[in-house]
């Protein structure tokens, strides 16, 4: 378990976040950039003092103003990835690298040559931090505070200030961290499309106070997330499972709830758990078995809740099987159709965003001492 | 050195050790000083950066004569050197390094601190979540970013040394062997009737000297710019 509840006064700037979450698993703290999330990350590495709170880590209390309790950054094994990296400048990759290895204390759960597989860093050992691209300094940065040993990974934005393809790059590496090493992380992120690949858990937070928090699919219907990644982005997030692939088609079939997709997914097995998004304003709502339609994915379930949207629409949340979706119809039509919670109804999905493989993959590694 | 008489070699060989041992005295307090300074608030802080650049604005001579007050026999701290240490510092070329230090100190310090204003914190600070202490993070991060200033101080100090004049004599006198060093040498010359061509030989030996440091303080500062990636 991670728990944090801290509060923060910088000018009239204030932070109030309070979170509480299973590890290990990625936690996404999300939110527009300027909303404090890195300010409470500092506070969580302890290079921030908090004014006060709590922060206890599994059986581990690293910080505790009521009772004096704070444990120096240096001796909380937290890992921290900025994002500039901060590679040091002096020395070799390799040897940024033994550097957080040297200092680790605790149980040490990867060696270098973990890292560098995980990482692909082999052939940048002996480069000098200059010349790596920004891509490659953000792999280095991430395996040096690895090899600290840490018990928490902190990652600020990591790649914020990488473009578009090399976002990509690094992308997949991360994927591979969360899914092989049972590390829990934190991960700072403006950008949702990356929270959607990568966490398990959402923390949303707007100036300076967490607002909500959950499971990504619980979040992806937040309401709250609309005002900040804008009402034509949200949509549901759900988990789904292959069951093979549509021999007419091509297209791998998926298990969403009781109901069935059709998505196009690269080289998917039977039983891989992939993550779609459907987005409200791709979805159609209807109170009758459509028949005669192109529109091949159709769900049925139940309506459970109409909430206003904005002044022309509504947002209708549909229980499909023990999963939650989210359609996006104007208020004539929810008027028209009499949609109200309990009402069976079929939701006609126009398109279906492969949002990376989700993860209940079983750990590789992991990072609880042996005795534990 | 064929081309050198020997009281020139004498004066030049001695004003190479004043400022060596000048250099060695000064650089660890200076690391400290330019750190403190630059890293830290405390009380007295502005008051500590006045003192610490006075031998720029001070007259030399005054400084000499402040030392021979406070490190002379019967000064405070020089009475109290030579009781627990035996250590002599009028008229010795350890006396002269003290002088050629105080001096020299400024100039080391700034250099330093200008250094280590562009150290990134940010480092330290990724070196500090990684599980190094305080101690630990200035040895492996903090000097080593902060060696171009403190080879360029070290060098400007060195140079600096070689030249101080008032200082050395109000503290140490102009004894040959001892506490004649360059300058001092060229001053007796050129008070010396017929000690035009002495004089001018020594004026050469100086300008070929201070040349010659501050090419080496260039090259040695592009060597570890670009050790340094930049």
């Amino acid at each position: 378990m991670f728990s944090v509840a801290v509060t923060k006064r910088r000018g009239s700037f204030v932070l109030d976040a309070r979170f509480e979450l299973p590890t290990p698993g990625v936690v996404a703290l999300f939110g527009r950039s300027g909303c404090g999330k890195s300010t409470l990350v500092n506070v969580i590495a302890g290079l921030l003092d908090a004014d006060g709170g709590r922060v206890v880590l599994d059986d581990r209390v690293l910080l505790d103003t009521e009772n004096r309790i704070f444990v120096a950054p240096e001796c909380r094994r937290i890992g921290y990835v900025f994002q500039d990296a901060r590679l040091f400048p002096h020395l070799s990759v390799a040897a940024n690298l033994e550097y957080g290895r040297r200092r680790a204390t605790g149980h040490r759960f990867v060696n270098l040559d973990t890292v560098a597989t995980l990482l692909d860093l082999g052939s940048l050992m002996d480069r000098r931090t200059h010349q790596l691209s920004g891509g490659e300094r953000q792999r280095v940065a991430i395996g040096r505070a690895l090899l600290s040993q840490p018990s928490l990974l902190l990652l600020d934005e990591p790649l914020a200030s990488l473009d578009a393809a090399r976002r990509g790059e690094v992308l997949p590496y991360l994927e591979n961290l969360r899914d092989q090493l049972a590390i829990p992380m934190v991960y700072v992120s403006h950008d949702f499309d990356e929270v959607m690949r990568l966490a398990t858990y959402v923390v949303l937070m707007n100036s300076g106070k967490t607002i909500a928090q959950g499971g990504v699919g619980d979040m992806s219907l937040n309401l709250d997330l609309r005002s900040i990644i804008g009402a034509d982005a949200v949509g549901a997030i759900v988990d789904g499972t292959v069951l093979g692939t549509d021999a007419r088609s091509g297209l791998m079939r998926v298990r969403v709830g009781r109901g069935e997709l059709k998505v196009q997914a690269p080289n998917a097995e039977v039983g891989t758990k992939l993550r779609v998004q459907l987005l409200a304003r791709d979805l159609i709502v209807a109170t009758e078995a459509p028949q005669h339609l192109s529109v091949r994915n159709i769900l049925s379930g139940v309506v459970t809740a109409v909430t206003s949207d904005d002044a022309e629409s509504d947002l209708i949340a549909m229980d499909i099987g023990g999963t939650l979706i989210m359609a996006r119809v104007t208020k004539a039509a929810t008027r028209e159709l009499a949609l109200r919670p309990g009402l069976s109804a079929w939701a006609l999905v126009k398109a279906v965003s492969l949002r990376g493989h989700s993860f209940a993959v079983p750990a590789v590694i992991s990072n609880a001492s042996p005795d534990a | 050195m064929m081309w050198l008489n020997p009281s020139e070699t004498e004066a030049l060989s001695l004003s190479l050790s004043v400022a060596a041992r000048s250099v060695v005295l000064s650089l660890p307090l200076a690391v400290a000083l330019a750190w403190a300074l630059t890293r830290r608030r405390f009380f007295g802080h502005t008051l500590l950066d006045a003192f610490v650049h006075l031998p720029l604005v001070l007259p030399p001579v005054m400084v000499g004569y402040l030392l021979l007050l406070m490190f002379g026999t019967r000064g405070p701290v020089g009475g109290w050197l030579e009781r627990v240490f035996g250590i002599d510092l009028i008229f010795t070329r350890n006396g002269a390094a003290l002088a050629t230090a105080v001096m020299s100190f400024p100039l080391m310090v700034r250099a330093m601190r200008i250094s280590l204003e562009n150290v990134d914190r940010g480092l330290e600070e990724a070196a500090r979540t990684l599980g190094a202490g305080a101690l630990d993070r200035f040895a492996t991060i903090t000097l080593p970013l902060m060696l171009p200033g403190v080879l360029a101080g070290a060098i400007t100090a060195f140079s600096a040394a070689l030249g101080e004049f008032g200082a050395v004599i109000t503290f140490v006198s102009n004894i040959p062997g001892e506490t004649r060093t360059l300058p001092l040498a060229l001053y007796t010359a050129l008070q010396t009737p017929d000690g035009d061509v002495a004089a001018a030989r020594l004026a050469l030996i100086s300008f070929v000297l201070g040349l010659g440091g501050l090419l080496l303080s260039e090259w040695f500062a592009r060597r570890v710019r670009r050790l340094l990636g930049h």
